[in-house]
């Protein structure tokens, strides 16, 4: 089983005082765990401090993979396996191989790239999902952290929230 | 200058940044719904019972649906025989009616792609559905490659595959119907990945909105437990970015190889230079000519009209003039193009297309795709209802009869008078070319009942981010 930490949530319905309380929280030097919105807010993953995604690395991988696989596959059926005297055109006729070489880039760089972010995500079928509070995915915005055991300073954080216009804070127990 | 007092030029300066500063930005969402109410208002068509007109409209498209399986077995028993085809014209209706769908597709790709990479906020309320309707277009396009071979059951042949049980023999990778197999299984897929992905954060709050049983645990498995998580966000939104950047030069790739398996023959009419940039555009023309028809029709009767509003019309409308002129030039082009080469058979030809016995076809053609959208150089015409629909169901017309001369009247009558020859439609022509459309509805009209036609948290973004 997975272990459970205790947490604090910040909800609040509008995304200015939680951008607020994200920048506060940071600057008091309070980590943050995560933050959830129904829809990507402006301005969060600076006020986070996230780092840009590297998936679109993947995205170049999987593509090259893909052309590299549909320039040597084509070649090797046309030129080795059985070369076609089609209207007399070269075995190696290289400029027509370009369109499934094209196809096959943009095919296995998508599937690769949607793939890794599935997995980065963790996101899977039937994966039952965490909800910080309920209507995270409607109308509300949370921010957690994690509960500190020194009650100062989780009263430190708290009382960032509720100044920046938290409409609730609430301590709250979640798989880690 | 004491405090009070305004010099004259620095008032004056003043006032021009101010009547800059009133024209207001396009509203693309009517009024200030907050954001429970997006969710509702979205949600609503699937969570209530549908009206009489969902339940007709369906009931129709039912029957159409029917109609083509029951025409589609029949095929298989009889064979192609059953058409209308003929010695002089091998290609008929069926590629009609795959380059038709084929191009419809392409409207929800340039908005869901296209757009979004040149940041147009208008897109938001329309790609969901646009996107849905292009993975049901390219369902219908796929179904006439497969029914016109006479043996469906060796369809699998059309792919390379492994073990290769014809020994070492491969399909022609020089071939532009091959391209046509790896351009448009692609094009299904990244469109199906790209909607289903764009989808997830919706199901979630479907998931979340649902009270229990069967429906909640479909939107659980769904949705992937998202949970609307910053960091996800921050991924999900780089991801959908580089997904743009990859179906937009594929969209422009599909119907470029689409029009190459006419442009790479020598039949006069086909074997034009023009015809990749001729076809993009003449798909993207058809295309935003069908998504504004269902548009106008789910906006009437889901109550949507907040968030597809006059703007976004409007919007639409001036695609299709751009379109509509594109596609207008190149039908002047082809003209000049064959006047110009100096070749006898080229010349025959459109003389043929404007003269011959399918004549009427061409200027229906030249009716709805040349002289129609030119009404959206006015802005009353772009944002009126009745026009719209009219020019949209003009447009998608218009677009058929444009494949139907370029396939038909090309063969009908090339090259030497001998192997001339006239194709007339059969029962069976006209009743699948009514029975995909059969299909095409059914699912859209499913998809509009199942999920969430219009992107909630888009909406939510372009509202309140």
């Amino acid at each position: 089983m997975a272990d459970r930490s205790r947490f604090l949530v910040g909800s609040f319905s509008e995304p200015g005082p939680l951008l607020a309380s994200v920048v506060n929280l940071r600057r008091a030097g309070v980590a943050i765990h995560d933050v959830f919105a129904p829809y990507p807010v402006h301005g969060l993953d600076q006020a986070m401090g996230l780092r840009r995604s590297r998936l679109p690395w993947i995205t170049l991988l999987a593509g090259l993979t893909g052309l590299c696989f549909a320039l040597a596959f084509q070649y090797y059926t046309a030129v080795f396996d059985w070369p076609l005297d089609v209207g007399g055109k070269p075995e190696n006729s290289t400029l027509a191989f370009v369109p499934i070489c094209f196809e096959l880039t943009v095919l296995i760089g998508g599937l690769g790239t949607a793939g890794a972010f599935l997995l980065r995500a963790r996101l899977f079928p039937g994966k039952r999902e965490q909800l910080p509070v309920l209507g995270v995915t409607d109308n509300v915005f949370a921010v957690v952290t994690p509960a500190p055991i020194d009650g100062n300073d989780g009263e430190l954080a708290r009382r960032i929230m509720i100044e920046n216009g938290a409409d609730e804070v609430e301590e709250r127990e979640a798989e880690s | 200058m004491s405090a009070g007092t305004i010099d004259p030029p620095a008032a004056a300066a003043g006032a021009a940044v101010a009547a800059v500063d009133v024209v207001p930005p396009t509203r693309w969402i009517e009024g200030q719904p907050s954001l429970h109410r997006i969710t509702t208002d979205i949600a609503r068509p699937m969570e209530a019972k549908p009206g009489r007109g969902w339940y007709i409209c369906f009931g129709i498209a039912v029957l159409a649906l029917l109609n083509l399986l029951g025409m589609v077995t029949y095929l298989f028993a009889k064979g192609i025989g059953i058409w209308g085809l003929n010695n002089a014209v091998g290609w008929a209706f069926d590629i009609t009616n795959f380059v038709f769908w084929i191009g419809i597709g392409h409207a929800g790709t340039l908005i869901s792609a296209i757009l979004l990479l040149f940041r147009q906020k208008w897109r938001t309320s329309i790609n969901r559905s646009a996107e849905a309707m292009t993975i049901f277009a390219v369902m219908c396009a796929g179904l006439f490659p497969l029914i016109h071979m006479g043996r469906p059951w060796d369809c699998f042949f059309i792919f390379p595959y492994f073990p290769n049980q014809r020994g070492p023999l491969w399909v022609n990778f020089r071939s532009p119907l091959v391209w046509d197999v790896f351009a448009i299984s692609t094009y299904f897929t990244i469109s199906l990945v790209f909607w289903y992905l764009g989808m997830i954060p919706d199901l979630a709050t479907l998931r979340d909105r649902a009270v229990g049983g069967i429906k909640k645990l479909v939107f659980r498995i769904l949705s992937l437990g998202w949970n609307g998580s910053n960091r996800t966000w921050s991924r999900y939104e780089i991801v959908c970015l580089v997904l743009a950047a990859l179906a937009t030069p594929l969209v422009l790739s599909v119907h470029s190889i689409v029009s190459t398996d006419f442009a790479t023959s020598l039949l006069p009419g086909w074997h034009a230079t023009i015809f990749p940039p001729y076809f993009v555009a003449g798909a993207i023309y058809s295309g935003f000519g069908m998504v504004l028809t269902l548009l106008l029709i789910t906006r009437q009767t889901m109550n949507l009209e907040r968030y597809i509003t006059l703007n976004h019309l409007e919007a639409m409308a001036k695609v299709i003039l751009l379109t509509g002129s594109l596609v207008s030039y190149a039908y002047a082009t082809e003209f000049f193009n064959a006047w110009y080469s100096g070749n006898l058979y080229e010349r025959y030809h459109f003389i043929n297309r404007a003269t011959g016995p399918y004549a009427w076809c061409f200027y229906l053609m030249v009716l709805c795709n040349v002289l129609t959208p030119q009404v959206f150089w006015w802005k009353r015409a772009r944002r009126s209802i009745p026009i719209l629909f009219v020019a949209s169901i003009l447009i998608n017309i218009g677009m058929w009869f444009e494949r139907f001369v370029i396939i038909v009247v090309s063969l009908h009558r090339a090259f030497l008078p001998s192997g001339w020859g006239m194709f007339y439609p059969t029962v069976f022509d006209v009743g699948i070319l009514i029975g995909v459309f059969g299909l095409f509805f059914t699912l859209f009209l499913l998809f509009i009942r199942a999920l969430p036609m219009i992107a909630m948290w888009e909406i939510k973004g372009v509202s309140h981010g």
